[in-house]
């Protein structure tokens, strides 16, 4: 239920202090739940049972994700390939199993890859602000100042060309090349927040105590910045997920025969007109997840009350 | 003033911008004549190597890239054939992204805006609760995924729609819808969700405040109080998402075009990427990236126009 009853604790909002970013939309009516629910508690279950999948894949009772059976090429659901075949007979079940490992790398990699640099560099910058804050915060800036899908399209092309990429080489290249494109966004939610936060009493009464600087960051600032952190976190896999299946379609996702979502869909979209269901389940699982993923990264926003920020 | 330090700002973002492509050139691994011309003869490779300046220093590289960019020439489609401009199909592709990214903004404001409104005014109710439900799922709906289903389901199995080309809406503006619906429709379907969404949580707030009631207590319809009184404040917020939103559009738009097979900027990136031409693939990022910084800046100019509480903080 939707209720408006937290405005007389609003002013106890860190995030409703004002903040460098001056044009944000007025917080919407943010509920503190003390609960999840049962919704976001499924949305966790799916994730768990994916990431368990992906990790059991080699001893699970699939068919190699690279043998092909003639018989299966092409075909729909039939005993045994619960999900049918692709276009050359391998078994999709398997490929899609296999095919969350390097999506899950591909969209977990790349966030804790952003979230360590640039929840670091966000951090700074929001804490000492001054030199450090206009040194950084510009750099950063220039990155955004290129279309996330092109900065991740040119680091990926370039870094992939040229002899001698393995499967292997590319999927780190992907995981990279998105991280590096999250930075700057995980960089500023982390830096708008800690502004915030540095501004509240119990950090001036640790100053007063004579913390050091870096313990007040890590031990006062940092664990009330980490629910936006974790929320942005969770919708950032799920688009990083997406944006790999982007690349594939460009050629330059996760490199077959290695499968990843992604390329699965960009492999099975010659196959629409005889075999549609080869795109058509893929998406339907990678739909699932992205979905699982904003759920719960609104049900962390509710849960901690943190302030919708703007997209 | 205000608007001198923004256009300094713009410089010096193109610049950056710039240089970040050309160097894109120099991040290839080894020597970029073997990603470019793989089967061309050596004296193919000293001639690129000349022309490409890639014997002398970055800085060198850069300004020439950068001045031959600033008059036109970006550069060469390089084959052991032939080789030639870039720029050619570059402005007829643009015009195409253009077309798409602004029907698909239509688009998604001519559903988000009644939704966004009427829910915020139904706030709890049945007809809420659905939208915002639809609303999220659409979010999550890759835009690849999407525009293939439907480029299967309403092309291919209905017939009702064209799949997959391109015709200039000057020479035959039928045909040009015709083309054009579907990639519209893959593209809007996540900003609808965006827009409605945000303006339905700003509605919200809007209509508690109290020249709602006043026009209420003048016994005001509720259509005239939420689309004319109601809607006005919100518009800026829609104005800055919108604004925010120019990347992901940019980013789904050559996704959707590789999709349905429409000539824009995403194809040739695409053909570019395919084929190893690292220097039209240079030529086209900076291309995008300072068409983003350009419709950044516009947005950023309107803004101080429409709300003078901006205009006046940046007086002080």
């Amino acid at each position: 239920m939707q209720t408006n009853r937290d405005t007389s604790i609003a002013h106890l909002d860190p995030s409703s202090l004002p903040t460098i970013e001056a044009i944000e939309a007025p917080s919407s009516h943010t509920v503190r739940g003390d609960r999840l629910g049962t919704a976001a508690w499924v949305a966790i279950a799916w994730i768990a049972f994916l990431a368990l999948l992906a990790i059991l894949a080699p001893v699970l009772p699939i068919p190699d994700p690279n043998q092909s059976f003639v018989a299966l090429a092409r075909k729909g659901p039939a005993a045994g390939h619960w999900l049918g075949g692709d276009a050359i007979g391998r078994d999709l079940l398997s490929r899609i199993i296999w095919g969350t490992r390097s999506s899950f790398i591909v969209g977990f990699g790349a966030v804790a890859f952003g979230l360590l640099i640039g929840g670091m560099l966000g951090l700074m910058t929001g804490f000492f602000r001054g030199k450090v804050d206009g040194l950084i915060t510009p750099l950063m800036n220039v990155l955004l100042a290129i279309p996330q899908f092109v900065l991740a399209l040119s680091l990926v092309t370039v870094l992939a060309s040229g002899a001698g990429v393995n499967s292997t080489r590319r999927l780190a290249v992907v995981v990279v090349g998105l991280g590096i494109v999250s930075i700057p966004l995980l960089g500023r939610i982390t830096r708008a927040n800690t502004l915030a936060w540095s501004e509240r009493e119990f950090v001036l009464a640790a100053k007063a105590m004579g913390a050091k600087n870096g313990r007040i960051m890590v031990r006062e600032v940092l664990p009330n910045v980490m629910p936006a952190m974790l929320s942005i976190s969770l919708l950032g896999v799920g688009i990083a997920i997406v944006a790999e299946g982007g690349l594939s379609l460009f050629g330059v996702g996760v490199q077959l025969p290695m499968p990843s979502w992604g390329n699965i869909i960009a492999e099975g979209r010659g196959q629409m007109r005889n075999s549609p269901h080869i795109v058509i389940f893929t998406s339907l699982i990678l739909f699932l997840t992205v979905m699982a993923l904003n759920f719960l990264g609104d049900a962390v926003n509710r849960r901690f009350g943190v302030r919708e920020s703007v997209l | 003033m205000f608007i001198l330090k923004k256009f300094g700002q713009l410089i010096v973002t193109v610049i950056l911008v710039t240089l970040f492509a050309s160097l894109l050139l120099e991040l290839l691994p080894g020597d970029p004549t073997e990603v470019l011309i793989p089967s061309g003869s050596d004296q193919q490779r000293e001639d690129l190597r000349q022309e490409l300046k890639l014997d002398q220093s970055f800085a060198v590289r850069y300004s020439t890239w950068l001045g031959n960019f600033a008059t036109g020439d970006m550069g060469n489609y390089y084959t052991v054939s032939s080789d030639r401009p870039v720029s050619d199909r570059l402005w007829q592709s643009l015009p195409v992204s253009l077309l798409l990214m602004f029907y698909a903004q239509m688009l998604a404001l001519f559903f988000a805006i009644p939704f966004g409104v009427l829910t915020a005014y139904r706030k709890g109710t049945w007809f809420d609760r659905t939208s915002n439900t639809a609303a999220f799922a659409m979010l999550a709906i890759p835009n690849f995924a999407l525009g293939f289903l439907l480029q299967y389901y309403l092309g291919v199995k209905l017939g009702w729609f064209k799949t997959g080309g391109y015709a200039s809406p000057s020479e035959s503006p039928i045909e040009h819808f015709q083309y054009m619906i579907l990639p519209t429709i893959t593209l809007a379907v996540g900003q609808i969700a965006i827009y409605m969404r945000l303006l339905r949580s700003d509605m919200i707030a809007t209509l508690q405040q109290d020249f709602i009631l006043m026009a209420k207590a003048k016994g005001l319809k509720s259509k005239r109080i939420l689309f004319r009184h109601a809607l006005r404040p919100s518009s800026l917020t829609l104005l800055t998402v919108a604004g925010l939103n120019i990347g992901t559009l940019i980013g789904g738009a050559l996704i959707v075009e590789v999709v349905f097979a429409l000539p824009g900027m995403g194809l040739m990136l695409f053909e570019a990427i395919g084929r190893r031409q690292i220097v039209a693939f240079q030529s086209m990022v900076a291309v995008i990236a300072i068409l983003y910084i350009l419709v950044n800046f516009a947005v950023d100019l309107l803004y101080t126009v429409l709300d003078p509480r901006i205009r006046n903080a940046n007086k002080s």
